[in-house]
């Protein structure tokens, strides 16, 4: 009897946490169906009487710059992964395969840098890409992201202690040098760490919000959240334009996840707790 | 790695000694060479490690004691002035006040996540579909949240839809009442965070042995002895790990009210105010002193809780 209680009781708060989770992007996802005058008259819990009105889209996606927010993501999101892929598995392989005076402090260097969170140093960090002459071009938030993450580094570094030194040294037998090895060798067996750094850092750099705000504050520069950002102004009351601009901006990240789910929580468990 | 000799200087050598000192020079060379392939791989990394943060945390110490504005040729050493300033003056310190009400949301958070986490890691109908739904919110764009939330919250929004269904008649005002604003803005961020911290428990509860719940079971080990027992001390690292987490995202709360409120309404946070110091009154020596007190704030606690959850105290086998 209890245990049927406690079966019962377990199902309800998971019907709840779904609700809670799915109720408030659900109702954003009806205001977007609807049209003004309805939108005015209906509540936000009745649905749209037509579930295939995508004029609220089409106007939010051409009025509210949204093309050019996507396509300046995306160019940051490529350049930006790419680098940090390539520092982090340089960085990795230098510090977990050669023995050199300094390696102590240079691995001490990297996991000391975890400990200061970005947010922090963003008033100092602001004069360093003012004077390189960064300041609102897409190569401020390009070397941000690659410099910073920290956490690449630290996934790559424990992820390379796992790849047995023999493989290496079998290598330098047959003639590789150091750059070779790294290259045909380390990079390939690195994939499903490089794969885990490409799912968080892509969906971080998707969701950034305070970095393009902050370094691009010029209109052709929009990212996906800045220009999602600047609905609140001109479309300020139309509640049923901003709502279609929202869910344009959550519809690539919900496909992302049906398609890649078992990826990505590995990816979330892997990089936060190593 | 180019070797230059001096041009001319062995003319006046013996061929044996030119060939000594050659082979000593060679076998050198290699061995400097070996030496610094390591530093071909890191500088690229460490230049950028040196460029985006340790001489921001440099500047920022200095630019502290200053008075700068961040334009002007001079910076004016004050001392501890920007210090003293922060910790006297109430409209700079009453921030972290607001900072409360997102560190008593995230252990909220951090609850309904182990509860979920718990009950999802035992054999449960749409597993697969619960979790999904549970962490899905943590995916989302933070200004798409933030949108979202608004109209969450806007008056005749979905909240007071719904209020209206279980018969509330007069709704209060959920962002424009000081008093609920950050009632209503902490619980964004515990909806927003909530499944990140549900899918490092799982994960955590996941990597457990089965064999000791299958021992537990032959014990005759209810749920909650099994929770208590195997799962708690199993999983006491990555809850000690979202401890720092949580406090630390607390303090630098600053996406969801910026984009919500810009700070309206008694909603500013530490991170807002110190942008708006920095780049809206151009004080840039005061807001480098109160990225410094966080800074501070946030390497004590993760100090503090490497002292409660030591690395190696975890193991269960």
């Amino acid at each position: 009897m209890s245990a049927h209680i406690a079966r019962t009781l377990k199902y309800a708060s998971l019907a709840v946490a779904c609700l809670a989770a799915l109720l408030p992007l659900v109702t954003v996802f009806m205001a977007a169906l609807k049209d003004t005058r309805e939108f005015a008259t209906t509540g936000p819990l009745d649905p749209p009487s037509n579930w295939f009105n995508l004029d609220n889209f089409v106007t939010a996606f051409t009025r509210g710059n949204m093309l050019q927010g996507f396509v300046n993501t995306t160019i940051i999101l490529v350049i930006s992964v790419t680098g940090a892929i390539l520092i982090g598995t340089m960085a990795a392989y230098a510090i977990d395969r050669f023995g050199f005076r300094g390696r102590g402090l240079v691995t001490w260097a990297f996991l000391l840098a975890t400990l200061v969170p970005g947010v922090t140093t963003q008033v100092a960090t602001f004069q360093i890409i003012n004077s390189l002459g960064l300041f609102n071009t897409r190569w401020a938030a390009i070397a941000l992201f690659m410099g910073t993450d920290i956490v690449a580094i630290y996934i790559f570094l424990q992820f390379m202690k796992s790849i047995p030194r023999s493989l290496d040294e079998a290598a330098m037998l047959d003639g590789a040098n150091r750059l070779t090895i790294y290259r045909r060798i380390i990079l390939p067996l690195l994939k499903p760490a490089i794969a885990t750094v490409v799912i968080i850092k892509g969906i971080a750099i998707y969701n950034e919000f305070y970095i393009p705000f902050l370094y691009m504050p010029s209109s052709e520069l929009g990212v996906i959240s800045t220009s999602l950002f600047r609905f609140k102004g001109p479309f300020g009351a139309q509640w049923e334009i901003i709502a279609a601009g929202a869910i344009l901006v959550i519809v690539p990240t919900l496909l992302i996840f049906l398609f890649l789910q078992r990826y990505i929580y590995n990816g979330f468990t892997s990089g936060a707790t190593k | 790695m180019v070797v230059v000799t001096g041009p001319g200087r062995s003319r006046f050598k013996t061929p044996a000694r030119t060939a000594r000192r050659r082979g000593r020079r060679g076998q050198s060379e290699t061995k400097r060479g070996w030496r610094s392939t390591p530093w071909l791989f890191l500088l690229i990394p460490l230049g950028f490690l040196i460029l985006f943060t340790y001489l921001p945390v440099a500047n920022m110490l200095w630019y502290s004691l200053t008075t700068w504005d961040g334009r002007a040729p001079v910076k004016e050493f004050v001392g501890l002035d920007n210090f003293v300033q922060i910790f006297t003056r109430p409209e700079l310190f009453q921030v972290f006040f607001v900072s409360l009400y997102y560190i008593a949301g995230s252990f909220v958070q951090m609850a309904l996540a182990l509860y979920f986490a718990t009950i999802l890691s035992f054999k449960t109908r749409f597993r697969n579909f619960f979790k999904g739904v549970i962490f899905f919110p943590y995916l989302l764009n933070g200004v798409a949240i933030g949108l979202v939330f608004l109209y969450f919250f806007r008056p005749d929004g979905t909240l007071d839809a719904l209020l209206t269904l279980v018969g509330v008649q007069d709704p209060p005002q959920w962002l424009g009442d000081p008093s609920l604003i950050n009632y209503s803005l902490a619980s964004t961020s515990v909806w927003r965070y909530m499944g990140l911290n549900f899918v490092l428990f799982l994960g955590a509860i996941q990597s457990i042995p089965n064999e000791l719940y299958e021992a537990a079971d032959i014990d005759g080990a209810t749920s909650w002895d099994k929770f208590r027992y195997i799962i708690a001390p199993g999983i006491r690292k990555i809850i000690g790990l979202s401890f720092i987490l949580a406090i630390s995202g607390a303090l630098s709360v600053f996406e969801i009210p910026y984009i919500m409120t810009g700070g309206a309404n008694g909603s500013e946070t530490f991170v807002i105010q110190t942008v708006n110091t920095a780049f809206v009154f151009s004080k840039v020596g005061l807001a480098s002193a109160m990225a410094v007190v966080l800074l501070l704030i946030v390497l004590i606690v993760t100090w503090i809780q490497r002292k409660v959850f030591p690395d190696d105290k975890a193991d269960l086998v």
